[in-house]
């Protein structure tokens, strides 16, 4: 066996708070090899980026490494200043961060970036630079390097801008990188590519990967041993092939148990059990005061006709001058009544685009809605004010999609205040009922969104949604932004809503096993067009268009795992 | 581009437009010019003569076109206290007041900009702290009061520097200029301090609060893990980023410098056109009024025009639609 280029040994990370130490990371041990791929995985707050912090020497203060040794090629680097830290970064360790629509800078071009980094690290002139940065474009396969050269970032594509991120940390050929969840924004399809170009660069160039994610497809894809992480420490380590067919620790159990299967369908979404942590959440306290409104005229709740979107992409004084850019392409299609409804698709296929015009945040180009019979792009505001009432939407991201400013009491009596659905004395006794049958507690009113995490936001947004008692509810990637146990949890609620209040739902999501466990129809979306519509069971056995077969090809499967 | 700025230039006749009719139909408020030009021994037939003469017996909206026209031509009437061109009139005080506008402008920016870096860099530093509690004090003080202090302290107590006028001004062509002679250097430090305080205070306060914001992005963290030095991430990628913002309000404040100037003119006997147009409302002397406020406008567009397309030049972003 070779030498590992980077060793980990013992590491703890402190943070002081006011309540005493706090230890994100502790007693943490792993090695990387030259060209190994190692994937650190667990849930939000389990440490695995607090630790590939703590190797490129970004711990943000007043974090600090309490203990421990980290080794680079056989020298300590742990415990050297911080000049020495960074002269190591970027040179010998290169980082790839979560978001690569965010971590370039957009006033520079992708070139200046590029030579920036080199002629810091190497030390080569100008011309040197240059040409250096096109080969590193060419590498990572940006196609027309030269003319891309002198481009700027928001001119690239998601999966275009991490690859020139990959480019960047491969500047000085470094001996190790860091990539914190290298795909986690991006569609599977690009998902895929970025990880063969990884997994590629690693045998080619030997660089050692640590691979930070909590996606147990990408681990079992892309990575050659794995190290499980649970509350800051290690519960498991080994070769991928072993931890994922037999793992030994309860949580990799439970949290290799929670994975969505494309394969089957399942009636629950199986949570993370590890921990003791499932919340309650009482549904049927919910079901008992839930009005029930008549099924619909026709027995289909929502129709689309031909409905279109055009975006202007090149503004002029003279509408005939001007470009347009058709987002959604005359598509129909109908909701029946308790029907969750799939809409699936890259990102820019137009499926968002859809869920806005449905609930009525953009104006439509074209074709009609029709919701119980009526025509929503006709609708005068007084039925528009009503046909509102009946919908609501849950957004992908619960960071931004709860106003900051506002206690969540008042974020969730909102709907119930704008629509004047109860006498003012009651409105905080509702609210205080809908937080506890979400699995909050009614403490949770007095406090502001930035105090809960990612998942209990999100029960907030489906509080806030349910409020009003909606027939219909929106859902556009509700759990993208999640963890996989935090996601189990969530989808879990969405289905008992569906199943107890017979809510009808566009569920919008790029996560194809989630689709197939939540979803009895499902609607594909590529440019504009629906390219194909069938019963969930169906589109997976037997995928009709060449696109849906592709897509359903590109999902990470957990192979080894018996599901 | 060119879609763009004929767009924002149409836009901008407009607003002057609007300007000049709220201008108008506020004149007549202001009082009567003729009590102010004819003496105590006046008859009715001099008063109403001198009435019709000037144009004052028609209707304001009939006196805006006639004043519009003739403004087309280059031509904003005589005076009524002076009995001179009022265009000489301006010209003939504008350098003043664009001097002490400009160094108030370059010191209001040139610190603002660099005191607003330097308290965001050291946000935890007992310095960054200091100036910062201080600079509430540029913000709270109205302008009279800071003019009047520095006056008591560098004239009255120290006796350092002139407490009003423009001292020596040496004329090249048309232009006046107080650069290049020492009493007309001294003469517009304590104005141009007085004049610049609050912007430049304001500056940095927006510098700093922008600053930091970027220094929380994704792309510096980025940036520092690809291994720039922090004076690197500072001045070239967070500085740049900090801008963005900053140019729309500093645009704003500079054409606020100008037309605001009136407050300091008149604390220091500064013979420049805010000192003027004090004067011209006390004679409601409209031509004046119109002329001054009319150039205001004019000033406050021309920057703003300037601000948008130097924001397309920073901010790549911005270019594509253009393009």
């Amino acid at each position: 066996m070779t030498e590992p280029v980077l060793s980990i040994r013992d590491l703890t990370v402190e943070i002081p708070t006011r309540q005493g130490l706090f230890k994100p990371v502790r007693n943490v041990t792993y090695d990387i090899r030259p060209g190994e791929i190692r994937g650190v995985v667990g849930e939000s707050g389990a440490g695995k980026s607090m630790t590939g912090n703590a190797v490129i020497g970004l711990l943000d203060a007043p974090a600090k490494v309490a203990s421990g040794e980290i080794w680079l090629k056989g020298r300590r680097i742990d415990n050297l200043n911080a000049e020495e830290k960074r002269a190591i970064r970027g040179k010998e360790i290169g980082m790839i961060f979560q978001d690569p629509l965010t971590s370039l800078n957009p006033l520079f071009t992708i070139g200046e970036q590029l030579v920036e980094t080199i002629q810091l690290h190497l030390k080569v002139s100008a011309s040197e630079a240059r040409d250096r940065a096109l080969a590193l474009l060419e590498r990572v396969s940006i196609p027309d390097p030269v003319t891309r050269f002198n481009q700027y970032p928001h001119q690239f594509s998601g999966g275009m801008r991490q690859r020139v991120v990959i480019a960047l940390a491969l500047c000085s050929e470094p001996s190790v990188i860091v990539a914190d969840e290298p795909t986690t924004a991006l569609d599977v399809s690009i998902q895929a590519q970025v990880l063969d170009l990884i997994k590629e660069l690693a045998s080619e160039t030997q660089v050692g990967v640590i691979l930070v994610t909590h996606d147990m497809g990408v681990i079992a894809d892309t990575t050659e041993q794995v190290t499980v992480m649970y509350a800051g420490q290690v519960v498991e380590s080994g070769s991928t092939d072993q931890v994922l067919s037999a793992p030994t620790h309860a949580y990799t159990k439970s949290l290799i148990a929670a994975v969505p299967r494309p394969q089957v369908k399942l009636h629950r979404f199986p949570q993370v059990s590890y921990g003791n942590r499932e919340t309650t959440f009482k549904i049927e306290d919910l079901a008992r005061n839930w009005e029930q409104t008549a099924p619909s005229k026709s027995g289909k709740l929502l129709q689309v006709q031909g409905v279109t979107k055009k975006f202007i992409e090149k503004p002029a004084i003279l509408p005939s001058r001007r470009r347009y850019f058709t987002a959604v392409d005359n598509v129909s299609f109908d909701i029946k009544d308790g029907e969750v409804f799939g809409l699936v698709g890259e990102s820019g296929s137009g499926k968002s685009t859809v869920a806005r015009m449905i609930g009525t945040l953009l104006p439509t180009d074209g074709g009609a809605i029709q919701f119980d019979g009526d025509d929503i792009t006709t609708m005068e505001p007084k039925a528009l004010a009503e046909y509102r009432k009946q919908i609501q939407m849950i957004f992908q991201d619960p960071f931004s999609s709860l106003n900051p400013r506002m206690k969540v009491e008042s974020i969730v009596a909102e709907p119930l205040i704008h629509h004047k659905l109860l006498p003012p004395d009651q409105i905080s006794a509702r609210v205080r009922e809908l937080l506890d049958r979400v699995g909050l507690t009614r403490e949770a009113a007095a406090k502001y969104p930035h105090e809960f995490s990612g998942g209990q936001r999100q029960r907030i947004s489906i509080a806030r949604a349910l409020a009003t008692q909606p027939r219909f509810l929106i859902c556009d990637e509700p759990t993208s932004a999640l963890d996989v146990s935090i996601q189990a949890q969530i989808l879990n609620i969405l289905k008992d809503l569906q199943e107890h209040l017979g809510l009808t739902m566009l569920f919008i999501s790029h996560d194809l096993p989630v689709v197939r466990q939540m979803c009895d129809r499902v609607g594909v979306m590529k440019q504009g067009k629906l390219v194909e519509l069938q019963e969930t069971e169906a589109l997976f056995a037997n995928p009709q268009q060449e696109y849906t077969a592709e897509l359903l090809d590109l999902m990470p499967r957990l192979a080894q795992l018996s599901g | 581009m060119v879609s763009f700025i004929l767009k924002r230039i149409v836009q901008s006749a407009l607003v002057l437009l609007i300007t000049g009719a709220i201008a108008f139909s506020m004149f007549s408020f202001v009082g009567d010019p003729i009590d102010n030009m004819l003496g105590q021994e006046r008859t009715m037939e001099d008063v109403e003569r001198l009435r019709a003469q000037l144009g004052l017996d028609q209707p304001v909206p009939v006196q805006y076109v006639k004043f519009l026209k003739e403004a087309a031509h280059g031509n904003f009437g005589v005076s009524y206290r002076q009995g001179r061109e009022v265009s000489e009139i301006i010209m003939e005080r504008a350098p003043a007041t664009l001097e002490l506008a400009a160094v108030s402008a370059l010191l209001a920016v040139v610190f603002g900009i660099s005191l607003g870096v330097f308290t965001a860099i050291r946000r935890h530093g007992f310095t960054a702290n200091l100036i910062m509690s201080a600079s509430l004090i540029g913000v709270s003080l109205p302008t009279f009061l800071i003019g009047i202090l520095l006056i008591y302290l560098f004239s009255v107590e120290l006796g350092w520097l002139p407490s009003f006028g423009r001292g020596e001004v040496v004329q090249i062509g048309n232009w006046s200029t107080g650069f290049l002679t020492e009493s007309g250097r001294k003469a517009l430090i304590l104005p141009a301090i007085t004049l610049g305080l609050y912007q430049m205070t304001l500056i940095m306060r927006l510098v700093r609060s922008e600053m930091l914001e970027v220094l929380r992005q994704d792309y510096i963290r980025f940036a520092r893990a690809r291994g720039l030095s922090d004076r690197v991430i500072n001045f070239r990628h967070a500085l740049k980023n900090t801008m963005v913002p900053v140019i729309t309000i500093i645009g704003l404040q500079l054409g606020a410098i100008i037309a605001f100037a009136i407050i300091t003119e008149t604390v220091f006997q500064w013979p420049g056109l805010g000192l003027l147009f004090i004067n011209a409302i006390q004679f409601v002397d409209i031509p004046v009024m119109a002329a001054y406020l009319m150039m205001i406008s004019v000033m406050f567009v021309v920057i703003n025009l300037v601000v948008d397309i130097l924001y397309a030049m920073i901010d790549p972003r911005l270019r594509v639609s253009a393009k």
